[in-house]
């Protein structure tokens, strides 16, 4: 199930709808990322918190970029059912941007798929994030971090 | 008709968010786009130059500027990706 949506959603009903979907599953790890206060340079206190944070994103694009990010985390692990949603326009710290649940046999399976479906769709999918603060707005920039943490997955 | 469009800070610094482009003669990649676009509006198109800020899709698909252009494409172009 992938979803690209303005609206929050409910991860104990998200939960529910894999577990019910998964069958024989052994495991099941869902992660949730929320939107953070502070983002990059203003980590270091040179700016006020973020009030407000616009996700642009290319919906031509979006949904096939996460689905090949989908599809080759199924090719890598054994996968029963996944969820991905991931929101997209104005949203507050703490709010619930996006979401990742797998079902899997075996535990290690299920960590890494959604691990590796974060990883890449911080750098892979289309998507922008804008900080608004009471100093004015920004366009987040891409962390090195982030594409240190995809590239890890590349098999060499 | 090339299809363009511009996303992020990009659309923002471009002043504009799609176009649509007959395929110039002198072009016939990404990377002779990019010139074009570059050469033909001066500033600030010339950003568009900067490989590692400036992304490139063709057809929803993230390519090399050495892509091949026929002149029926969908083009997008974006800075690095911040999702998550």
């Amino acid at each position: 199930m992938l979803s690209v949506q303005e609206a929050d959603f409910d991860v104990a009903a998200l939960y529910a709808q894999l577990r019910s979907a998964a069958g024989n599953a052994g495991a099941i790890v869902t992660f949730t990322g929320l939107v953070r206060e502070f983002y990059e340079s203003s980590e270091a206190g040179r700016e006020p918190a973020v009030q407000r944070l616009v996700l642009e994103h290319y919906p031509g694009m979006t949904q096939k970029a996460l689905m090949a990010i989908v599809d080759e985390a199924c090719t890598r692990w054994d996968v029963l059912a996944w969820q991905v949603i991931h929101r997209v326009g104005s949203l507050e710290p703490g709010d619930q941007i996006v979401y990742v649940g797998i079902a899997s046999t075996h535990r290690g399976d299920a960590f890494a798929a959604a691990e590796f479906i974060m990883d890449y769709l911080k750098t892979q999918a289309p998507f922008w994030k804008k900080q608004h603060t009471a100093a004015g707005s920004h366009w987040i920039e891409s962390r090195s971090a982030d594409e240190t943490a995809r590239a890890r997955w590349e098999i060499r | 008709m090339l299809n363009i469009q511009y996303f992020a800070s990009l659309r923002e610094a471009l002043g504009r968010s799609s176009e649509t482009l007959a395929l110039p003669a002198d072009v016939s990649s990404v990377a002779t786009l990019v010139v074009h676009l570059a050469t033909s509006r001066g500033e600030p198109w010339d950003i568009l130059l900067d490989v590692t800020q400036v992304l490139v899709a063709v057809n929803q698909t993230i390519v090399d500027r050495s892509h091949p252009l026929t002149g029926a494409e969908e083009i997008a172009f974006f800075p690095p990706m911040t999702g998550g």
